[in-house]
């Protein structure tokens, strides 16, 4: 992954639609053009004009502002979930896959149930018992997408565990910790950084679709997806309230997904 | 002559895997006691039909197997082994000199410069450069890989090579000069080593002595000249047979 590839659109591409978001997302931690909170009556479904580009919504809330604010929400708990999931399933998946026995028979049978499960209903159920707000949800999802890591480096544990280079190893006095994480994970990040960058799409979606639903961020705080869903009733007479956080939702997510298929980085 | 390794009486079992929960685990025999010594400095030949326990014995000789009855007395420590395919006994993602390394980070306490000084001087005793020290596995050749493996084996300074079919997976002007390099090393640095082949004709080449096994037990040993010439077992006759030696 030193350089980029040559001539790989799909990397440059999305890249470039990944950053229109990531960028503006950023500075959304901390400065906005206007309070996302503050609502004011005169400018209740303005249109796009000068000072507003992307107009105010039904409450006169700038919109370009609870974007950013709320696409950096959105990018924290793609983040944050990923990170939860990759880590407790990269430990997990490496423990049972390269040591098998009992142990990784029990936890593969658990992990099939939670499997069983649509990863956005077992989010619902964390979700119900831990209470709603940005941490909660991310939390959940975190979980929620835990299982599917946990296969994935499973199995490629089960294939490498068997491999010359990791006899090797262990006669060169590799400890088993060792083995595992120093040898033998560099060789699966190649699996692992595609499903990440899945991974981060799929709760990225997860997260609007949670908070569209009314369980996941709560209002006022802004999200994409907390927005779509207020833009409902508004559809027909101010589309343009649903289309921004929708347009700013799949320009990440097709960013994401065009960098994740691209050459540099399938092929580290 | 001193032995370098003795293997006593062993045996070693495995239980069939389980392609259902209901299924019975069946115990295979794989090794049925299993007596053989290696002296110093000598190239020991182990031949034998895919299946019988060649390699088996090597993972026993090594430690990464623990036989269920018998016992491994090993005249040195750190006995070593050089695979049969170069392409998969090398970590992609790691460096030559990371590889070769590595059993001196992980055995020894050697600092930094101590480590990349053996690194090169076994390295340049495997017949490579030591540019390549910085090369990935996949920038090399099946021989170069090869010699890398036994750069590797050699970093613990062993006294004792398990050399499991190490040539049969390269082409045949490479395994001739590889026969070479495991020649001159076991005549300079006094290695012995035991070298697992199905191809007689390499084992002739190289060996001194050679053992032929079926089945899970040693069927004949002896002498390389004496066994190719003057074969008691019948397998040893049908192998010699087979190879268009006799």
């Amino acid at each position: 992954m030193k350089k980029i590839k040559n001539r790989d659109f799909n990397f440059i591409v999305g890249l470039i639609l990944a950053m229109i978001v990531i960028i503006p997302a950023l500075i959304g931690t901390v400065w906005t053009p206007y309070d996302t909170e503050a609502m004011n009556s005169s400018l209740k479904l303005a249109g796009s004009s000068l000072s507003h580009p992307f107009g105010c919504d039904n409450f006169g809330r700038d919109i370009l502002s609870r974007i950013m604010s709320g696409s950096s929400t959105t990018l924290l708990i793609g983040i944050g979930t990923v990170f939860i999931g990759a880590v407790a399933g990269t430990l997990i998946g490496a423990l049972t896959g390269y040591y098998g026995g009992l142990v990784d028979d029990i936890f593969m049978r658990f992990n099939d149930v939670m499997f069983s499960f649509p990863s956005l209903l077992l989010a619902l159920v964390f979700v119900a018992v831990m209470g709603s707000g940005r941490i909660q949800l991310l939390l959940a999802l975190g979980l929620a997408f835990i299982p599917s890591y946990v296969r994935i480096v499973r199995a490629e544990y089960v294939r490498a565990r068997n491999l010359d280079y990791v006899k090797s190893a262990k006669l060169a006095g590799a400890s088993d910790m060792r083995v595992m994480f120093v040898h033998i994970l560099p060789n699966i990040l190649k699996v692992l950084m595609n499903s990440i960058l899945i991974g981060f799409n799929n709760a990225v979606l997860a997260e609007a679709g949670l908070s569209f639903l009314g369980i996941g961020v709560q209002p006022p705080a802004a999200s994409l997806g907390r927005m779509l869903a207020d833009s409902q009733t508004y559809l027909f007479n101010r589309p343009g309230i649903a289309i921004a956080p929708g347009l700013t939702l799949i320009i990440m997510v097709l960013g994401i997904s065009l960098v994740g298929k691209s050459k540099t980085i399938t092929e580290i | 002559m001193a032995n370098i390794l003795e293997v006593k009486d062993v045996h070693v079992s495995f239980l069939e895997e389980r392609r259902t929960i209901f299924d019975k685990r069946n115990r295979i025999e794989v090794l049925k006691g299993i007596n053989m010594t290696i002296g110093e400095g000598e190239i020991v030949g182990l031949v034998g039909e895919s299946g019988c326990g060649k390699s088996t014995l090597a993972k026993v000789i090594l430690g990464l197997i623990k036989p269920d009855s018998g016992e491994v007395i090993h005249g040195s420590v750190h006995p070593q082994m050089i695979f049969q395919d170069p392409y998969s006994s090398l970590n992609p993602s790691k460096t030559v000199r990371f590889i070769l390394e590595e059993p001196l980070k992980n055995m020894t306490d050697a600092g930094p410069e101590e480590r990349l000084k053996k690194a090169t001087e076994r390295l340049k005793q495997a017949g490579l450069d030591e540019k390549y020290l910085t090369h990935k596995p996949s920038e090399l050749s099946g021989g170069q890989r090869q010699r890398v493996c036994i750069a590797e084996s050699l970093m613990m300074d062993p006294k004792l090579l398990i050399a499991d079919e190490p040539v049969s997976a390269l082409d045949v002007t490479i395994q001739a000069q590889i026969l070479k390099l495991l020649d001159d090393l076991q005549e300079n640095l006094g290695l012995s080593i035991l070298f697992i082949s199905h191809d007689l004709r390499v084992v002739y080449q190289l060996c001194d002595r050679v053992m032929v096994m079926r089945g899970g037990l040693i069927v004949e040993e002896g002498e390389i000249d004496e066994v190719y010439r003057n074969p008691k077992h019948e397998y040893t006759k049908q192998l010699l047979i087979a190879s268009g030696i006799i």
